[in-house]
């Protein structure tokens, strides 16, 4: 099919339009971050002790951040992976209700879920007042997108016969599920990965209720400084922010694609 | 020293063996089978008879309705799980580990065994050598043809020496040509082993050529057992008649009339043409030359249409009168099974 030379401006317009539309208020507040004074606007001259101060105020946060993050992964990684295991090998009525249950808390609003953790898990001082209680609040909500994944490229790589290959040649079901399972779900795993590092991250109406003046993440930080300093401080804050955030997410999309291609290759020859 | 290719072949003895699927459908009715030691019983069906089903059982994989028992030799299996039982299965779609190398592939139940390394590498290369796909050993299984992933895995479920050799449809998914040479060369192959073995085919010719005993099932049941050529010639139903070869059935006042028989049941290959005037009168429809021999499509006056398959120089055209009869070394056998 033969596109005209219309469509194709006209298709390239809409693109950069909605970029823009997306990217402009984010380039914005970047630079914000990086001058003197917003008001007076960029004749001020351009400066980096803003993010200097958000640096020495807030990087706790940060790496925080980071760490719930990682620690998410893996626990997601841990029960997830055999949980979308389980689903696939048993294809039932239950199956499709357990899932249907495992993504409720990303339908419900996350300051509900929040409220719900602290009212079952609140009176227990060392959890209510340590980072494990976010991630807890993290896993909860990230879950059903690792178990999604993971299912979506076990479903597409007859697996179930693989498994069933394997169990006559004498493996067990741990030997099974490390030796062809872990590795055949490798992109779903990849990419539900990405997923839960990038939510996690960004994470912030479960958090704004389950963090404690010692435990702020990034985005809770972000809105604390929002709410209490000057603006040129929050938006420093955002280019910190997407300076830490991009490389991570460059690395792991580079490594999704890269094993979806191999993926790929390697379930075409169960077929 | 090699280990021996395989280990004494055992029989299988399945008693009382049936499969209900949980919403009630009945797999397989209740069925009694012995595949003798050494031997390889083709289960020869239409698809959905529950040939895979009673192959899923003797693997382990399926359990059958309570009451049955599967004895391999001496020991009884039934409540044994598939990793325990020893036993050797090539997939339908031979289910390769698309993770591993072909090495790591045939190598893979040897390394679940514990064979030390230097051991288990002598065993692979030995299996490769026995498909003749020693200088595939590193492939990855994508960079594989369909019949060299069927040797793949053939030689992955014999390097475990199994106690029994299970063959899901092996040559299915291969096209009309390769399947043709690779059936000679497994039948071969099975013939060296030695070992016990049952095949699922929906092919006659398949099971005749590979089946020591064929068993042919339909519709969940064991319709008939026994060696290729008593099934051919002694068909103990129509439906067994019928799937081995094509089965032409003549009846009625013509019959009657020209032969003294109420009907008249035969094989394509298995009728004369003569000239008219003797036996059956019909008229020959059609005339396709097949080659080694010419396909015939017949009609009586009362328009039954039969088909004859006769040499190479029979030189009758479309429009001809003949004659048919039945040729002398057919078997008497099938006019009985017209009757049943």
């Amino acid at each position: 099919m033969t596109h005209s030379r219309f469509d194709t401006r006209l298709g390239l317009g809409i693109t950069l339009a909605v970029t823009a539309f997306l990217i402009g208020p984010v380039l914005l507040s970047v630079t914000a971050g990086l001058t003197q004074n917003y008001f007076v606007g960029l004749k001020s001259g351009l400066t980096f002790q803003w993010v200097v101060q958000v640096w020495d105020l807030y990087a706790d946060t940060i790496w925080r951040s980071y760490g719930v993050a990682l620690a998410t992964l893996a626990v997601t990684t841990v029960i997830g992976v055999p949980a979308a295991w389980v689903l696939t090998l048993f294809p039932g009525r239950l199956s499709r209700l357990l899932e249907e249950l495992l993504t409720l808390p990303v339908a419900v609003p996350g300051l509900a879920t929040a409220l719900a953790l602290i009212v079952s898990w609140g009176s227990t001082g060392w959890l209510r007042s340590s980072v494990a209680f976010i991630v807890v609040g993290h896993v909860l909500f990230t879950l059903p997108f690792m178990i999604r994944a993971v299912r979506a490229s076990m479903q597409g790589a007859e697996l179930v016969v693989l498994d069933e290959a394997a169990a006559t040649l004498g493996a067990s079901r741990r030997q099974r599920f490390f030796d062809i399972i872990v590795p055949a779900a490798k992109s779903g795993i990849v990419t539900g990965a990405l997923t839960v590092v990038t939510l996690s991250i960004g994470e912030f109406n479960l958090t704004w209720l389950l963090h404690t003046p010692l435990t702020k993440t990034l985005p809770v930080g972000l809105a604390n400084s929002y709410a209490s300093m000057r603006l040129e401080v929050a938006s420093a804050y955002t280019l910190v922010f997407l300076l830490m955030l991009l490389p991570l997410m460059v690395g792991l999309q580079w490594l999704a694609t890269r094993t979806h291609r191999t993926g790929s290759l390697a379930l075409g020859a169960s077929s | 020293m090699t280990a021996p290719l395989a280990t004494d072949p055992l029989s299988i003895t399945l008693t009382h063996c049936a499969k209900t699927w949980p919403d009630g459908t009945r797999a397989l009715a209740p069925l009694d089978l012995e595949v003798r030691p050494g031997e390889t019983l083709a289960l020869l069906g239409p698809s959905g008879c529950g040939k895979t089903t009673l192959l899923r059982l003797i693997c382990g994989l399926e359990r059958a309705d309570a009451g049955a028992t599967i004895h391999f030799g001496e020991q009884a299996v039934t409540d044994v799980a598939p990793e325990s039982r020893g036993v050797g299965v090539v997939f339908q779609g031979y289910a390769l580990f698309p993770n591993m190398s072909v090495a790591e592939n045939v190598g893979y139940g040897l390394k679940i065994r514990g064979v030390a390394a230097a051991a288990r590498r002598d065993r692979v290369r030995e299996m490769l050598a026995l498909v003749e796909l020693e200088a595939l050993a590193d492939r990855r299984i994508d960079q594989l043809s369909g019949g060299q992933r069927q040797r793949v895995a053939l030689a992955r479920a014999i390097a475990i020496q199994p106690r029994v050799l299970l063959l899901d449809e092996p040559l299915t998914a291969l096209d009309a040509r390769l399947r043709q040479q690779l059936r000679v060369d497994l039948a071969k192959l099975l013939r060296r082993l030695g070992i016990t073995c049952v095949i699922v085919t929906h092919d006659q010719e398949e099971a005749m050529m590979l089946g020591d005993r064929v068993a042919v099932m339909s519709a969940g049941r064991l319709e008939q057992l026994g060696e290729p050529e008593t099934l051919y010639r002694a068909p103990a139903s129509p439906f067994v008649a019928d799937f081995l070869g094509t089965l032409c059935r003549l009846e009625g006042a013509v019959v009657r009339r020209h032969l003294g028989v109420d009907t008249l049941a035969f094989r394509p290959h298995e009728i004369a043409i003569v000239a008219p005037g003797e036996g059956l009168p019909a008229t020959v429809q059609a005339r396709f030359f097949l080659g080694s021999q010419v396909r015939l499509e017949l009609a009586l006056e009362d328009g039954q249409r039969f088909t004859a398959l006769v040499a190479s120089n029979a030189p009758w055209q479309p429009d001809a009168r003949v004659g048919v009869r039945m040729a002398d070394a057919a078997p008497a056998a099938l006019e009985e099974v017209a009757s049943c």
